[in-house]
């Protein structure tokens, strides 16, 4: 399931220790999970043109070696509704250290969920869910297994969240699908079984859930110290 | 690996007795066993002659016959000849007592003396350990007779990577009448492990439920533990020290640092139906429920009691510890208050928790348990017995055990520990009722049955 490109990904981000978010989309994109419509931007011309086929608003985030939380020095901006917008975000983002592009993308609604794995050192691969988004570690409200995971063990993970109520619909709001989340816990599940040996921990935050939807709207790779 | 001949030799020696200090852990070894266990013992040391007229033999095989268990407690650096001419004499197991390996950084020796075990199929319990102890047959706890207590024989196996904390379950398990099928102080786990342990003790017909004490995996371990747990059809307890990890080192993803070695742990262990006690209390009431019952309940608790204070704190505790005390629907409570003494049916109440008040006798318990025994709504009944009541006898423990062998629904009784109710609690365990010692206890047996999952 691991294909020559995605092995070659893990492979060039060697040298940071880290897969930066573009290359680590694209990983789990090969891998069959679904990732935002986008690109990455160079220039502010490009930023433009990418948002033209997305269409507006978009979410704009930096591409940098430097940075591994983005959300820490307002690298991700949200609810950009046009090209003055992005462009003016392109301009005050450049500046940030180890600047490489800026990631245009379509922007999704839906819940945020974090989904995770971790090679420990007793257990092996370990699998995480749980509430996601900037906040996840405040909320601390996650639930574990380990790997390979069932499908019947992602519905007993969300039911052990505290926030479960969020996956079957509150407030007159559609519930996520179900499917696609259960879909998406255990390729990627599968994934990182295969890919154990070179990794340290994986982080998909957000993935969005939506009625129709589960996106993975961030991801990052840390790869195992060599 | 046939682990039979560490737990049921037929004959033992013991390595390294001294000819001079009658306290050296090889006699105590030595004379704890010698005519007290079934195993028949014989002495080992090289320089030969008398132990308290025993014959001590200056070598291995010099021992006529066959040993099927040799435990060693010479010092460490002969440890690794001595086993060699065990392994050449063709004993069959082994325990070595004797420290100084891999915890005081000697893991060079440890590692030789797996080598040589493993090249002579050879399967041998520590080192640095205090060794078994397996009722009728041995006893290789260094502590002398007079200072140990010994739990009745029953159907719970101990194992721990600390002599002395499983020493101190053998206590407790004593003291709340819990019998104890084994126990296996395992040390530095050069060659026998816990995973080798779950797999003996799932074939051992003596044991119903199996308890560790932990205090880590080394890499990779936790997997094969929940693996070879996940396949085990008894009910496997968890006991962990070390939850918390010394100083956080920079972590860079949120699941890292979220999904910390202990948070793991817990969370792995419940995936695979092992049931962990955070305490050792907990540990020897989960090791008593389950002994008694190995199914799993989903945990829809019935309260019975004769004091209503006794019901509003043990439905509580159940709701703190994730249980449900479900209504009695009015058709019930009404067939429940036709079938105990008029002089309490107008003053009970049958609504869950049922409080039969302090004017019921022994016939009100035993009607009010074989109902709900019966019902489909409820599958755990807790009852909590006053023995100071007037109308409750000491034959009430054995006559409401009973109504558990015939309708097997898992009662769970709480009864003041103290002498005088003992004859009480008796009648329960005899018949495979656990009782609790509190309140809180009786609510931790049935949350037990709810966290051990059948397979």
């Amino acid at each position: 399931m691991v294909t020559r490109e995605m092995q070659d990904i893990l492979a060039d981000a060697r040298e940071h220790g880290w897969v930066m978010e573009p290359q680590a989309k694209r990983f789990f994109s090969l891998a069959g999970l679904d990732v935002p419509r986008g690109g990455l931007a160079r220039t502010p011309e490009e930023a433009g043109q990418i948002a033209s086929v997305t269409g507006y608003p978009v979410v704009a985030k930096v591409v940098s070696p430097a940075v591994i939380h983005k959300s820490d020095i307002g690298g991700v901006v949200t609810g950009l509704a046009n090209r003055e917008g992005l462009e003016e975000t392109f301009s005050r983002l450049s500046k940030t250290e180890g600047f490489e592009g800026l990631l245009v993308e379509e922007q999704l609604e839906g819940i945020e969920v974090i989904i995770g794995a971790k090679i420990d050192r007793q257990f092996g691969p370990v699998i995480l869910l749980g509430l996601g988004g900037t906040m996840a570690e405040i909320y601390g409200d996650v639930a574990l297994r380990m790997a390979p995971i069932t499908e019947r063990d992602v519905s007993s993970m969300v039911g052990g969240l505290k926030g479960k109520v969020l996956f079957t619909g509150y407030r007159g709001s559609r519930p996520p699908d179900m499917a696609a989340l259960t879909a998406l816990v255990t390729t990627f599940s599968i994934i990182i079984e295969e890919i154990g040996d070179t990794i340290d921990s994986v982080d998909l935050n957000p993935v969005l859930c939506s009625w129709n939807r589960c996106t993975v709207a961030d991801a990052r790779i840390m790869l195992k110290k060599s | 690996m046939d682990l039979l001949k560490l737990f049921q030799p037929k004959t033992m020696a013991v390595i390294g007795v001294s000819l001079t200090n009658e306290s050296h852990p090889a006699n105590v070894i030595f004379n704890k066993n010698n005519l007290r266990q079934r195993v028949k013992v014989v002495a080992v040391n090289n320089r030969g002659g008398e132990l308290r007229g025993e014959k001590v033999y200056e070598s291995i095989s010099h021992v006529p016959g066959q040993v099927d268990l040799v435990v060693i407690a010479t010092k460490a650096h002969l440890v690794p000849d001595v086993l060699s001419e065990c392994v050449q004499a063709g004993a069959g197991a082994g325990i070595i007592i004797s420290g100084g390996f891999a915890e005081t950084g000697r893991k060079d020796l440890q590692d030789r003396v797996r080598a040589i075990a493993t090249e002579g199929g050879f399967p041998f319990v520590g080192p640095n350990c205090l060794g078994i102890y397996s009722p009728p047959y041995l006893d290789t706890f260094f502590i002398p007779s007079e200072r140990i207590v010994r739990p009745e024989q029953g159907k719970v196996a101990l194992v721990s990577q600390s002599g002395g904390v499983l020493v101190d379950h053998m206590v407790k398990c004593a003291a709340e009448g819990v019998g104890v099928s084994a126990a296996v102080s395992i040390g530095n786990k050069a060659m026998v492990r816990e995973i080798d342990l779950i797999r003996y003790f799932s074939e051992d017909p003596g044991t119903a439920v199996i308890t560790f004490y932990v205090e880590g995996f080394d890499e990779n371990e936790g997997r094969q533990f929940v693996m070879a747990a996940g396949e085990c059809p008894k009910p496997i307890i968890i006991m962990k020290a070390g939850k918390t990890s010394e100083g956080t080192k920079a972590v860079k993803s949120h699941t890292a640092s979220m999904a910390g070695d202990y948070a793991v742990f817990s969370s792995v262990m419940s995936q695979y139906g092992i049931v962990e006690a955070t305490d050792e209390f907990e540990l020897i009431s989960f090791a008593e429920a389950l002994s008694c019952y190995h199914g799993s309940i989903e945990g829809r608790v019935a309260v019975v009691t004769g004091s209503g204070g006794h019901g509003a704190l043990c439905v509580d505790a159940c709701a703190a510890h994730g249980l449900t005390v479900p209504g009695i629907d009015e058709t019930a409570q009404g067939e429940l208050r036709d079938q105990v003494s008029p002089v309490i049916q107008e003053i009970a109440s049958f609504r869950n928790p049922i409080d039969l008040t302090g004017s019921s006798v022994d016939d009100d318990f035993a009607a009010v348990l074989r109902y709900l025994s019966r019902r489909q709504d409820i599958d755990c009944i807790i009852a909590l017995l006053l023995p100071y009541l007037p109308g409750i006898s000491t034959d009430l423990g054995a006559r409401i055990g009973m109504i558990y062998q015939q309708e097997k629904k898992p009662i769970i009784a709480y009864v003041p520990h103290v002498e005088k109710y003992w004859m009480l609690i008796e009648g329960f365990m005899l018949n495979d009722v656990p009782v609790a010692h509190s309140v809180e206890d009786a609510v931790h047996m049935a949350e037990a049955l709810k966290r051990h999952r059948s397979w």
